[in-house]
């Protein structure tokens, strides 16, 4: 009989939410439009938060519940809103972030989840938690959102998906070791957030240095842009 | 067990397969019905489709000058296809003996021989129409089935095989699960489902739309008994997704053994999902607008990529 119907209908429901947060990757990955994007990363965040609460309340660690409100607050509520601010603000709410070759990228990056699969595989077997396998798909979505830092162009995508690499980690904490530390989770999210104003401001100091926020234009060395 | 040599089961199946055929026009009556209460339309009579049929199978067949063997030939080929992929799919009864000679990588053949042959007819009176149609057709079949054939290992994953009835018996017998796996299977198998049985908003059934129409513009040469022949063909398609969602996903219903209450039971089980599904159906018809055809290769990327991470989930989660 296969062992995975065995298991309560909990951990079955954390193991779901976590291939729906892969999804939640593979989406970020081929959205094109900027709104889009931002949107789709406050979805992850409340997957994320969902499946933390559910963790929380498998394992008993009532500190996870603190992690889950300051997910649902911060990457859920708060960011995408500065974010979507931001971009208002600048006009680029609707503009379009050129996906380079969405075809292909979403190849490798369902080659990047085999990959990880077989990496994670021998360090699986030493990890005691229920959620153990969803270890692999943690770390696929960092590699994912490092995926996205590469294709993109556009800063504030890459900021939105340096956010979702962060998810990864954090959704990593969570299935290998049931949340780090309350200290650690604190100041974490504590710099995303400082992370995410500074990161604003930037994108206004860009704006104003090349007159758009493509960082392509970033690798001309010339005080002349044409 | 099933037991292939015995006529009353061969005799149950071909009776199924009837019934299944029969019911085909029936359900396609029934979604076009629910569009229309949906849009203030009046609605068709409930046997509106078999009187359509009736209709052309008795109309003269008026044959290009230009149409070779092949165009005559193709509505056969395309219906035989059809009636064979409808015969092996557990409809009523979940164990099939035809389920044994073709299982569900042979019902993704099936339906390609039946394209392949529906594509050359389009293109063989040589109108722009014909060409273009079929054309389309290939591009968006071309994407759909590698989806559609990662559902079906998906699903051969979990229930350790390839056969429908088996792996409807598989999800009778094991507990109900929340399988991340299955939740993406469903997902993907239905949105190939509505690209390839050409609905809105891939393609419009309806529409008879020089621009836009994928499916009607390979038919649109075909008069009298071979055009009957080709939609009923297409009606015993949009069934057969219809019956495949329906029995794989939830299967609860179907006749194991066979007694004669449970047989009445499997009826009125499978005739309550199908309205649902018909009504879910055409309520998302009335919701979505068509989408651009450039738009359809996204479309069909997103159902692969769903298919694709149930694959993954169904190593990685729900390996043993």
């Amino acid at each position: 009989m296969n062992s995975y119907t065995d298991l309560p209908l909990i951990e079955q429901a954390i193991l779901t939410l976590s291939a729906l947060v892969l999804l939640s990757s593979f989406a970020l990955l081929a959205q094109s439009r900027v709104i889009a994007t931002i949107k789709m990363f406050a979805w992850q965040g409340a997957l994320l938060s969902v499946a933390t609460v559910l963790v929380a309340s498998d394992t008993g660690e009532h500190h996870l519940y603190f992690s889950a409100a300051m997910t649902l607050v911060l990457k859920v509520i708060f960011i995408p809103w500065l974010l979507i601010y931001q971009s208002r603000r600048l006009g680029i709410l609707r503009d379009f972030d050129a996906v380079i070759r969405p075809g292909i990228t979403l190849l490798i990056a369902s080659a990047l989840v085999i990959f990880c699969y077989s990496v994670v595989e021998p360090i699986q077997q030493y990890a005691a938690s229920i959620t153990r396998d969803a270890i692999a798909l943690s770390l696929a979505v960092v590699m994912l959102s490092m995926l996205m830092l590469i294709t993109r162009r556009k800063a504030i995508t890459q900021v939105v998906a340096f956010m979702a690499l962060e998810n990864g980690l954090f959704f990593a904490a969570i299935t290998t070791t049931q949340g780090m530390p309350m200290v650690v989770e604190l100041g974490v999210a504590f710099d995303v957030l400082v992370a995410t104003v500074i990161f604003g401001v930037f994108f206004f100091h860009i704006r104003d240095s090349i007159e758009s926020l493509d960082v392509d234009q970033l690798n001309r060395l010339s005080e002349n842009t044409k | 067990m099933v037991d292939y040599l015995s006529p009353i089961s061969w005799l149950l199946a071909l009776s199924q397969t009837v019934l299944f055929i029969m019911a085909a026009p029936l359900f396609v009556n029934w979604v076009k019905r629910i569009k229309c209460y949906l849009q203030n339309r009046k609605p068709p009579v409930f046997l509106q489709s078999y009187r359509d049929l009736r209709r052309l199978f008795t109309k003269q067949l008026v044959l290009s000058h230009t149409a070779s063997p092949l165009f005559r030939i193709a509505p056969y080929i395309v219906f035989g296809t059809s009636l064979m992929a409808a015969s092996v799919v557990p409809f009523i009864i979940a164990q099939v003996p035809a389920a044994a000679m073709a299982d569900a990588i042979v019902l993704v053949g099936l339906f390609a021989l039946g394209r392949f042959f529906l594509a050359l007819a389009g293109m063989d009176v040589g109108t722009s129409f014909g060409g273009m149609g079929s054309s389309r057709e290939m591009t968006i079949i071309a994407l759909a089935e590698p989806a559609m054939l990662i559902v079906v290992f998906t699903m051969a994953m979990v229930a350790e095989t390839t056969n429908l009835s088996t792996i409807i018996i598989h999800t009778l017998n094991s507990p109900l699960s929340l399988r991340p796996s299955l939740l993406f299977a469903f997902t993907a198998l239905v949105l190939v489902g509505i690209a390839e049985t050409g609905r809105i908003p891939v393609d419009n059934p309806a529409s008879h739309l020089e621009l836009t129409m994928i499916h009607e513009a390979m038919l649109l040469e075909y008069s009298g008994r071979h055009l009957a022949l080709m939609e009923f063909a297409a009606h015993i398609k949009l069934m057969i997704y219809a019956v495949l969602i329906a029995n794989l996903f939830i299967p609860w219903g179907i006749v194991t053994d066979t007694t004669f209450i449970n047989i009445l039971i499997a009826v009125i089980a499978i005739t309550f999902k199908l309205a649902i599904l018909g009504i879910i159906l055409a309520a998302g018809e009335t919701a979505v607008a068509k989408m651009r055809i450039f738009k359809v290769p996204t479309f069909l990327a997103v159902a692969f990529t769903i298919a694709l991470v149930g694959m993954l989930s169904a190593i990685i989660l729900e390996a043993d």
